[in-house]
């Protein structure tokens, strides 16, 4: 079927400080290149007369009842209009500072903007962050408007002196714009059509011509692959067997066949097929395919890891990194406090460590040092995460350098990072360190409680894939182990979130607070001269050394049940996954007399 | 037309807005556990329901819910039962039952157009999701609706509006929170940029997802034509020379003038730009009242 492929479409954000005549400039594109449905002009021509007040190109754009008492856009809105060259989506971004975060949000679906600057009253603070915020956006192709010529008599010197300064503006933020175009919008001086009679010392093109010279930002397709898993499906009704990860490719391409790793856990498989619903049958996927991969290995991976190409270059793997943020937030963001990043499909608690600088609003240019980040600030940075996350610093590789920060269920910042900062003093290290100079000991001491009992303590950790089996074993631990009459406990972990973490779920980011609860009991169990048993379904390497650090100095033995997929994984002990329990706890018995916890007659 | 090849040299336009609204329904799925989608059985919430087999690879992994106003034309009814039995979906049908037996409504001549919105939809869209008024769920072994009484709360709502249909829904967002009694603060809205969206909320919020915001009408019928999705007929000329462009309720709706008898002439004659100028939502006689219609219902919860 021949449809319109072949016609392109654009996003292209308008935006500018309050009053400099966004709404108005787009009421009259839309209206001169006759877009607008029909009647609605005498419509809103007919509802001024009414109410006696003079019409505005502005109205036609203020559908909503709350924007035509207050006179301002308070949100984006969107026209379609239509060229011989491509589709334009139009998005008319607020100029309120209250409504910065809905200017955001039009701005980031643009693939070009056009900056509105009135020429009367210059260039505003708004002027500034908006070129500021293009540039963080990574909108490159960008436009200036001089609007309101006719209001100082479509003088050249005000349009050039405008340019010169704002230029000079924003080659400090390494932004360059494409064009300086001078435009009367309420009398639709080149805007759509030319104003050759009142600007005869401007020959460059109208905002129309300048639209369709623009060109689409170059494919994403050759830069490195970078696949955020957003969610695995195994979907069994009609006996669908496939275990799929589903996720939308940010950059690159991939193919069947290619072995891939997943950050930040290093997990490593290789790609089986790729996945479609009523589609023909294909072997790739590429930047911007919402696409689904079964691999050839099982893998037991949560969502939010970063598929990634193993002949590519990695993505860095940290805790801590120094970043570019503005915030949006009501409240102001603090040391101390602690946020959630969200960063490809992955979510983190985080931290603010440090505030270098922020950049003064009134100027965007000078600094000022404080401590903490406010409203609308831009400020440059270090922030530290619980656990590692995979991302790209933001001069390699955009698409997965940017991220977000929640406070208090709303998002409150956005932030690109700049680069990976040492983190091997991370805030569990330094908490753990607090609580042991702190520790309280009795005068019964851990070696007066292994003698009493005949056994030292320690932490037992079961881990792997399957739950059931887990739990299977961990029983059976527990019961040989206290047959022996040694002070076993297993924990199970149903019971550990019914109680402990009743307040929390374990699931998302939550998961890492019941990790750091367990690893906090351990610590009190093993104190109490304990050998503590508990199984943790699908530990990664970080959820595992989270638990050794923060039961020291006591120490941890990590037995595992089935083969790890990622052979960095740690642990003391590997049991085949279909081994028998007896064989097992034996296997396990072993272990805990090599390690001295048990002396050899006792079992 | 769309093969490997193809889609591995350019994606089309909507190569890219089927994309997008798959990335939203998934983000949805993760982030909420009670999770329902709006089907008014038109075309728009038809293609979304094809982009969510889309998204889980041919599964539906949420139920469906239709709000039946008992004024919906026949043939709506009939496509919907039929769909619901072939693809196997989980269908919920709510109604204002006590209104409809109290003969509270606009043709029973007791109540304006848009207050018979708010009671037949907007009411019923209500307590239907909170789960307070009984529900009807579609049963596949009996083949028929059987009534629940007390359904679980659905606190995650997908909904199939457009940004280009009016004006008042080209300010939404694609994760658009309500409060306990569904208002809309349109002036302060969460910011939505590189595919981060509000998914956290404090108890008591509820969200709408809106995956086909960015789509056109044109966009639709084109992916239907595509896909081959099955659409009710209403939508075609049966030789009367003339069809239906929005369906709604029979009493408030009327069909446009067109002798389009299939997609690829529903595609043909929209890109004459024949109704360009012609509100899509013109035969739904609801818009008209009160100056701005549609926006009063919206406040009030309507979709």
């Amino acid at each position: 079927m021949n449809n319109q492929d072949d016609i392109e479409q654009m996003n292209v954000v308008v935006v500018g400080h309050v009053d400099h005549g966004k709404s108005t400039l787009i009421g009259r594109l839309m209206a001169d290149t006759h877009s607008l449905p029909q009647g609605k002009l005498e419509q809103v021509r007919a509802t001024c007369a009414r109410n006696a007040k003079p019409f505005e190109y502005a109205f036609l754009l203020d559908a909503l009842k709350d924007e035509q008492a207050q006179g301002i856009t308070i949100d984006t809105a969107r026209c379609f209009f239509k060229t011989a060259r491509r589709r334009y989506i139009l998005i008319d971004a607020p100029g309120h500072i209250e409504f910065l975060r809905n200017m955001i949000t039009g701005a980031a679906r643009a693939e070009a903007a056009m900056l509105l600057i009135d020429a009367r009253e210059g260039i505003q603070e708004n002027s500034r962050r908006h070129g500021y915020i293009m540039s963080m956006l990574g909108i490159r192709q960008i436009c200036v408007l001089v609007n309101k010529l006719d209001l100082v008599g479509y003088d050249q010197r005000v349009f050039n002196a405008l340019r010169a300064e704002y230029e000079g503006f924003l080659r400090r933020l390494d932004v360059h714009p494409l064009r300086f175009i001078p435009v009367s919008a309420v009398n639709g001086l080149n805007v759509a059509r030319r104003g050759d009679a009142e600007m005869p010392w401007y020959d460059g093109p109208t905002m129309l011509e300048q639209l369709d010279a623009l060109e689409r930002p170059p494919s994403l397709r050759e830069l490195p692959f970078r696949f955020p898993v957003q969610d695995i499906y195994k979907f069994t009704e009609g006996g669908d067997e496939r275990r799929i990860f589903a996720g939308t490719v940010l950059t690159g391409s991939v193919q069947v066949g290619q072995g891939v790793s997943f950050q930040p856990s290093g997990k490593r498989s290789r790609i089986r097929s790729v996945e479609a619903f009523n589609a023909a049958p294909r072997s790739q996927a590429f930047a911007g395919d919402a696409s689904g991969f079964t691999l050839e290995t099982q893998l037991y991976i949560r969502p939010g890891e970063l598929m990634v190409r193993d002949d590519q270059p990695s993505p860095l793997i940290g805790r801590r990194f120094r970043a570019n943020l503005f915030w949006m937030g009501r409240a102001p963001m603090i040391q101390g406090k602690t946020y959630k990043l969200k960063i490809g499909t992955a979510q983190a608690p985080l931290k603010l460590v440090a505030v270098l600088s922020v950049l003064d609003a009134a100027d965007f240019v000078s600094e000022r040092s404080k401590q903490q980040v406010d409203r609308h600030d831009v400020a440059e940075c270090v922030m530290e995460t619980h656990r590692p996350i995979a991302f790209d610093r933001v001069d390699q590789l955009l698409q997965t350098g940017r991220f977000v920060v929640v406070d208090d269920y709303e998002i409150a910042g956005a932030g690109i990072a700049l680069e990976r900062m040492d983190d091997s003093d991370s805030t569990v290290a330094e908490h753990v360190r607090g609580r042991e100079f702190a520790w309280e000991g009795g005068s019964v001491t851990p070696a007066d409680r292994a003698t009493a009992y005949g056994h030292a303590s320690k932490f037992v950790l079961l881990t792997g894939a399957d739950p059931g089996k887990l739990a299977a074993l961990a029983g059976s631990i527990e019961q040989a182990l206290f047959r022996s009459g040694f002070k076993a406990y297993y924990l199970r972990p149903a019971n550990a979130l019914r109680g402990l973490g009743a307040d929390i779920q374990f699931r998302g980011e939550m998961r890492d607070e019941h990790i750091r609860r367990l690893g906090e009991l351990a610590r009190i169990l093993t104190d109490a001269g304990q050998i503590f048993v508990t199984s943790l379904p699908d530990a990664d390497e970080y959820d595992l050394r989270t638990l050794e650090l923060l039961n020291s100095p006591n120490e941890i033995l990590v037995v595992r049940l089935g083969e790890a997929s990622d052979v960095s994984m740690p642990a003391h002990l590997t049991l085949p996954a279909g081994v028998e329990p007896d064989t097992g706890v034996a296997a396990v018995c072993r272990l805990l007399r090599e390690k001295k916890v048990i002396v050899d007659y006792q079992i | 037309m769309n093969t490997t090849e193809t889609i591995g040299q350019s994606s089309s336009t909507l190569d890219r807005l089927e994309a997008q609204s798959v990335h939203l329904l998934r983000e949805a799925y993760r982030e909420f556990k009670s999770l329902v989608m709006l089907w008014s059985i038109g075309k728009d919430s038809t293609v979304l329901l094809w982009l969510t087999r889309k998204a889980f690879f041919g599964h539906v992994p949420f139920p469906l819910l239709h709000i039946d106003t008992g004024y919906k034309i026949p043939e709506m009814i009939r496509y919907r039962d039929e769909i619901v039995r072939q693809w196997r979906l989980n269908m919920i049908v709510g109604q204002n039952v006590r209104a409809l037996a109290e003969k509270r409504t606009f043709p029973d001549g007791r109540l304006t157009r848009l207050d018979c919105c708010k009671t037949l939809k907007t009411e019923a869209l209500k307590y239907t999701l909170s789960g307070e008024w009984p529900r009807l769920r579609f049963d596949h072994q009996a083949g028929r609706y059987v009534e629940e009484a007390h359904g679980e709360a659905f606190t995650g709502v997908i909904v199939g509006v457009r940004a280009d249909e009016e004006g008042s829904r080209s300010k939404e967002r694609y994760f658009s929170p309500r409060d306990r009694d569904n208002d809309w603060n349109a002036g302060d809205q969460p910011p939505e940029l590189w595919h981060q969206y509000k998914t956290d909320f404090a108890p008591g919020t509820h969200i709408r997802v809106h995956p086909l915001l960015d789509w056109t009408e044109l966009d639709i019928w084109e992916y239907i034509a595509r896909e081959a999705i099955p659409v009710t007929s209403l939508y075609f000329d049966r030789g009367e020379g003339r069809r239906y462009r929005s369906l709604g309720c029979h009493p408030c709706t009327k069909p446009v003038v067109s002798t389009a008898r299939t997609v690829d002439e529903i595609v043909a004659e929209l890109r004459t730009g024949k109704f360009a100028n012609v509100a899509e939502r013109a035969g739904r006689a609801q818009d008209k009242e009160d100056g701005g219609g549609l926006e009063t219902l919206r406040r009030a919860g309507y979709m």
